[in-house]
Order: structure tokens, then sequence, then C-alpha cells
């Protein structure tokens, strides 16, 4: 066995598993590169990396979160919260790795309550993390009274708008750095096949001797931490903290998810789907605009290739099951 | 004198892409007539029943219902012909009536308004009809399993149903309640309704069914008269084969205990005391509700103790967590299979490694041979039939998901197996091999505990039986002095 082989695989079924996404892909890339010269080249790219960056650190959190069979909505006003607390704890002169540590923090600060309340009652995740996502919003917009906090300090915007040899935008290595995690998370430890035995039949789980509760309060605290790494990438690359950034990216994020075939029934899914299923949604957003096509159509498309996408990906498995 | 023929299926044939389901099947029911239909798990008996009930259409062969050709493309035209099916799993709305159950989808009234008095008034008359107790104004959540299945049945008669097929209706039925249902049974029969019986336990046919006809491998087999064919004849017809050892039991000299439980309390439980020997089958018998699953899920970590004391080879183990309890050397193989113990959508490797993750994965490094030496190993082992070890639990037949179970729960090499209801839904030749294999692990010094409402599986298996009666030991019968009846008196509350 080659040492790829070992980690990932034989790669065979990673392609058979995503087929139906990748053409979609594929089409996607072609159809954007005829129309528009400027789509190959790499600066637009890296550009495009860079733009589902944020997106997908959402995503790798949700993938989780979603095998195990939950759901967190509070991510995006988590990205709001976060912005708003780097600019000011920047502001007030703190050193930068405080600031990230002290982000990081309140980011598994959210995902705990989130978390505990989730696996020591049985209040539907989707309340408790929508509850979450209002409060957490609304006590941005309180703190700020709507307005942005500027953050001009250099060094903390190079960390969202800098380059790695100079070509690869910093938070692409992150996002690297990240997949690697997760993917060893969901394939190589313990902890990751409890998280597919949770979410796949809670109550067998249980009785295997998994704590379930361990279980989903870990998913929940690394979804707030995710959410905390994309606030703190966003408010350095727009140079602000924003109490509007991230709205309504939970459901992006869970797109991606969907799109990459992992279930929101739980027990099923891949981060190397997500991964397809974010670039699908990044390219679709680059491409229109190349087209230049108006953005309040822009919205509409994007709706209704996510529906066929899902769609095709429903009539597939509905084959496969029946030649069961 | 034989009544009219109510149905006939002729030559039936149906293929799935890759597999001939149904081949040549025929089968007739006459007026008032349970006929069983028996054979192993993937015998074709569901197929069938399906092509009946309108949700797979044959690809060839003729069916008449009542003189009147049946041609069908919903599950809507057999129901409108008098075709009605209760399946294993009930499918009730849980936070509905009676009422609004037997009603779903056809409720009367006017324009968009139900006419809520005259709903309760036909349920009333539907469950009068067959003599039941039930309120048709009760929740089905607040129902047990046998009213709600009257409710089923209730269901099917107001359908003007002429013939009624019940899947495994008592497989999760406590004897009690199996009396009660076979009750009502023979009251649709005096109504002229034509029944069509799947089980699996044998000793039910003869109670109830007046013909049987056995399918294998989607073929026809035979027809017989229940009355003068044997249990044995009918699983030779079955299996195709004689099946020698139905029961296989050797007696193991009594050895040191391993397992001493003493005056164990619980919410549920009270006072339950008794040891298990090592190479031992203790077996558990008692209605439903008597105890003992929440007996067992006590001694498993599963259920909160209050008082009481559980020695494991002298250490004491009451109030510890599930994992430790297993780390310890006990584990428990569920009653609900579907619904406790396996993960449908996962291979049979993660099923079967799941609780020994520890002794393949350290940190992020995953020994994948070891894992799928241990997968292998249970798969061989425990006479699993499937292509191999990545097949989806989910596409397995219930005897080979009961095979991977159990042997996900040998993985961790316990001392003590609890079996909760270890062959129920389960065809006779799997049941056979997992009796074969419960009598190679006690002869091979493990000691296991059956939880059973099976009471021939009770007698033939176990050395010594625990009777439990609301949530108490009523009594502990020796092999040699236990029978049906002992058993039975000891069950019920007198």
């Amino acid at each position: 066995m080659t040492l790829r082989e070992k980690l990932f695989g034989s790669g065979k079924g990673y392609v058979k598993r995503n087929a139906g996404i990748l053409i979609g892909l594929l089409v996607i890339c072609i159809v954007i590169s005829i129309s528009s010269n400027k789509f190959l080249t790499q600066e637009n790219l890296m550009n495009v990396l860079r733009q589902i960056s944020t997106n997908l650190y959402l995503a790798s959190g949700m993938t989780m979160i979603l095998i195990c069979g939950g759901i967190d909505l509070s991510v995006g006003s988590i990205i709001a919260i976060t912005g708003v607390t780097a600019g000011t704890l920047l502001n007030m002169g703190l050193p930068i790795p405080l600031v990230i540590l002290g982000c990081l923090m309140m980011g598994a600060l959210y995902g705990t309550i989130n978390g505990a309340i989730i696996s020591r009652t049985t209040l539907p995740p989707f309340i408790v993390t929508y509850s979450m996502m209002q409060i957490l919003r609304g006590a941005t917009y309180v703190y700020t009274g709507g307005t942005t906090v500027r953050i001009d300090n250099r060094a903390w915007i190079n960390l969202g708008t800098g380059y790695a040899f100079d070509f690869l935008p910093l938070p692409v290595i992150y996002l690297l750095v990240l997949l690697v995690i997760v993917f060893l998370i969901l394939n190589k430890t313990r902890l990751g096949r409890h998280v597919y035995a949770v979410g796949g039949n809670e109550r067998a789980a249980k009785f295997s001797g998994i704590s379930v509760r361990r279980t989903r309060m870990f998913v929940y605290i690394f979804s707030g931490v995710m959410g905390a790494l994309a606030g703190m990438v966003l408010c350095a690359r727009s140079y602000s903290g924003n109490p509007l950034a991230g709205n309504g990216a939970e459901m992006d994020a869970i797109a991606a998810c969907v799109l990459g075939g992992t279930s929101m029934a739980g027990g099923y899914g891949y981060i190397g789907g997500t991964l397809i299923g974010a670039l699908i949604i990044g390219l679709l957003n680059n491409g229109l605009n190349l087209m230049r096509i108006d953005s309040y159509w822009q919205i509409i498309l994007k709706g209704i290739v996510i529906l066929v996408a899902v769609y095709v990906d429903y009539v597939k498995n509905l084959k496969k099951a029946k030649a069961v | 004198m034989a009544e009219p023929l109510l149905l006939e299926m002729k030559n039936i044939h149906k293929r799935f892409p890759g597999v001939y389901a149904l081949r040549n099947v025929s089968f007739e029911l006459r007026r008032g007539e349970v006929h069983a239909l028996l054979g192993e798990n993937g015998a074709g008996k569901s197929t069938l029943i399906k092509v009946l009930g309108g949700i797979y259409e044959k690809d060839e062969g003729e069916m008449i219902l009542d003189g009147q050709p049946m041609k069908l493309n919903s599950v809507e035209e057999a129901r409108a012909m008098g075709v009605s099916i209760i399946h294993q799993e009930l499918v009730l709305v849980p936070y509905l009536t009676v009422a609004e159950n037997i009603f779903l989808g056809r409720e009367t009234g006017k324009g968009p308004f139900v006419d809520r008095d005259r709903m309760l008034r036909e349920t009333q008359r539907a469950l009068n009809e067959l003599g039941l107790n039930l309120s048709p104004t009760a929740l089905v959540a607040e129902l047990n399993l046998a009213q709600q299945q009257m409710v089923e049945i209730a269901k099917a008669v107001s359908f003007n149903a002429k013939v009624i097929v019940m899947d495994e209706p008592t497989s999760s039925l406590s004897d009690k309640e199996v009396d009660l249902l076979f009750e009502n049974v023979r009251k649709l029969k005096a109504k002229g309704i034509g029944v069509i019986y799947i089980s699996h336990r044998m000793s039910e046919l003869q109670q109830i069914a007046d013909r049987v006809t056995v399918l294998r491998d989607g073929e026809y087999v035979a027809t017989r008269d229940v009355r003068t064919t044997t249990n044995d004849e009918l699983v030779t017809l079955m299996v195709g084969r004689q099946l020698d050892h139905y029961y296989t039991r050797t007696y193991n000299p009594c050895a040191e205990t391993v397992l001493q439980v003493k005056n164990l309390n619980s919410a549920r439980v009270h006072d339950v005391s008794f040891d298990l020997h090592k190479g031992e089958i203790l077996g558990f018998a008692g209605l439903i509700g008597a105890g003992r699953s929440e007996t067992m899920q006590a001694i498993f970590g599963l259920d909160a103790i209050q008082s009481g004391s559980i020695l494991l080879n002298g250490n004491e183990i009451a109030g510890q967590k599930a994992s430790a309890i297993l780390d310890a050397g006990i584990s428990l193989v569920p009653e609900d299979r579907k619904a406790e113990g396996i993960f449908p959508g996962m291979s049979i490797r993660f099923n079967i490694t799941l609780k020994v993750l520890r002794d393949f994965i350290r940190g992020i490094r995953v020994n994948r041979s070891q894992e799928q030496a241990i997968a292998d190993r249970y798969i061989k082992e425990l006479r699993v039939k499937a292509p191999g070890r990545e097949t989806f639990m989910g596409s397995l037949s219930g005897g080979n998901q009961q095979k991977v179970v159990i042997g996900s729960w040998l993985a961790s090499e316990p001392k003590v197996l609890i079996l909760d209801e270890p062959t129920r839904g389960i065809d006779v030749g799997s049941k056979s091999e997992i009796y074969a294999i419960m009598n190679e692990l006690v002869k091979n010094g493990m000691a296991i505990i059956m939880v059973s409402s099976e009471l021939p599986e009770v007698l033939n298996m176990s050395d010594r039986i625990v009777v439990m009666r609301e949530g108490r030991v009523s009594a502990i019968l020796d092999h040699t002095e236990a029978t049906q009846e002992n058993i039975m008196q000891n069950a019920v509350s007198i």
C-alpha cells in the first residue's frame, strides 16, 4: 500500500461516490470558461478559492454536525460577533495571538452552549441553534449600534488578504490544514466513528457504550470554533467587523454539505463531497459575475442550480435503491 | 366441507434486476380460511404479498379475487378490491386517536369539515363487531403493541376487506396478547374473511392456521393441511434438508459463579437476585413488561440503579457506565435489532468493529489489516452470509443482521453475554444456527443470559430458567423441572 492509498483509500471510491456532482462541476467550469476568457486565469481562480474558504470553514463543522444527526444555524451570527469582537480587541491594542485565542475561545463557548442544551435535552437542534443565531446577531447590533468596527491593524489584515509563496492566498492555506484535520477526525479516529454511529442510530450507539452526549458536545464546539475562524478571516479581508457579516452563511454551508452528498438525516457524509459542493457554489457565484448577470437574477439561478443538483442526486440514489 | 375459493394467484412470476424473486408461484385462499405462508427469509413471502397488495407489479401470472380478475397498479386499487395488509411494523399515526387512524385519508363529512360524531360512531361499530375493548377516542400512542394491532385489524374490517394479510403479527407480542390476537383472527374467519398469515413461529400455525403453503428460494414447494402435518415436516420443506438438530444443546457441568445479582432495584424492577455460572445458559421467561429487558439494561448500566449489588467475578460493577461494563466483560445484544442494534447505512465491518475501536485505532493511526481481521473473524465464526465485509448492513436479511449484531458483541470478548430476544423475526435456518453458536460459546466457558418470549426456545436452550412477573423474580427453575405450564403459572399473576 502506498502512503496515498493508506491515507485516502484508492481514490477510485472518491470519484465513483461523487461522479454526478463532479460532472456538474466540470459542466459549470466549461460553460463559464467558454463565456468568459477571464475565468481561467490564475488570479481569478485564486480569488474563487479565497472566497469559498470561509464557506468551507463553516461547512467542515457543518458536515460533522449533519453526519451526527444535528444542524447548526448559529454559525452565521458567530461570524458577525467574532468580527466585531476581534475589531474591538485589536483597537484596544491587544497582541494578535491573544486576539486569535480569545476569538476561538468565544466560538468554542457558543458551541458549548449549543451542544450542552442539545445533548442534555430533547430540544430540537434547529430551534436551539436558531435561538443562538438570533441572540448573537442581536447582541452584535446592540454592542455596535449597527455600525461597523473599523480595523486598521496591517498585520491582522494581512492574515486575511496576504499570500503565501506570492500566489496562494493565506485563507486557502488555513483551509487545506483544516480539511486534512477534519478528514483525519472523521476517517481515522474513534471519535469520527462515534460521530457516524450517533447519527446513524443513536440508540444503538448508546447500547454500544458510546457517550452520545460527549460526541454531540464535540461536534457543536467544533462548529462554533469554525464560525469564529470564518469570522476572523472575513473581518481581516473586509478591514472591519461588520454586524451584518455572515448573514445567511449557515445556509450556504448546509447547501455545500448536501450538494456533496451528506445526509440531512444523519449517519452519512464525507468531507471530500463537501469540498466539491462548496466549489460548485463558489464557481457559480464567480461565473455569474463574470458573465455579468444581474445580481438579483443570480440569486434565483443559484437556487435553481442547487435544486437541480440535489434532484439529480436523488434520482441516482433512487435507481441504486431499486437495483438492490 | 371446503368453503368456496376466495382468492387465486396462478403462476406468478416476478423478476428484479439480477434476481428472480418469484418463479411460477401459485397460491389459493378460501373463504373463512387462515392460510399460512411459510419460508425462510428471502423465500419470496414478502414479494408475493407485495404483488397481492399492489406494491409490486407482477411480470407474469393471474390473480382472481371473488371471481374478478385483479389488474393492480397501485395500493389503492388493491385496497378497493378488498385486500388489506397489516405490516410487521405498524403504520399508525401515534398522536391521532383510534378513530382518526381508522379513517385516515378517507375522513367523512361535509366539505372540508370532518363529521367527527359519525367517525366515532362507525369506529365504535367496527370495534364492537370484533368485540374489541378499545375507546375510539384513545390516542394510539397510549396503546400497547397488541392493542395497536387490533386497531389495524379494525381498520382493515372497516375497509370491507375480503382478504387480510398479517405479516409476523406476533413477533412483538407476549403469549397472553397472542391469545387475544388469535381470538380476533377467529372472529374474522367467522365473518368469511380470508386471512393470509405469515409467521416464523411453527407452534402458532397449529393453533390458528388451516392450511400452509411453503415457499423456498422464490419457488412454490407445497401446500399442506396443518392438522395432518408435523412441524418437522414443515421445517424440512422450508429448508429443503433435514434440520437434524433444531435445538443444539449439550449441558456443561456446573462451574464457578461469574455474575451475582443481589436485590437489584431500579425504577422498573424490584429485588431481583440471581446467579450466573460459567458455561451456563440462563433463560429469562415472562410476559412482555415483566421487567426482563429492564433488568438487563440496569445490569448493563443503561438504566439507573436505585440499590442492590452486581458482582462480576467478585467485583462490584453496579452503577457504572455502559462503556465501563462493556470493558469489564459484559455484552448486551439488545432486544430491538432495528432500533437498538444496527447501523443500517454502514458496512458490516463498521458494525462489527464499533465496540473494539481501541484495538486498532491509536490516535489517528488505523491498523486496517487488524480491523479487517476482526471483521472477517466474526463473519466466519457466525457464518454470516454476505458478499463481503463492506456490504451494507441494511441489505442483509434479518437473520444475517442478527448474526452480525451478535458478532459485534462477541468482538469485545465478553465473559458474560446477554442476549435479549436473540431469534426474534428471523427464519428457522438462522435460528438453528444461532442456537448452535450459543451452544459452542458456553462450551468454551462463556456464560449466557437469554431473554426470550418463545417458550420452546427457553425450555430447550436453558440450563436454568428465571421467571419474572411485574418487575420481580417469581421463580428460578432447573431445566429438568421446567415445563410450559409451570413457567406460565409463575409468569401470570394469580
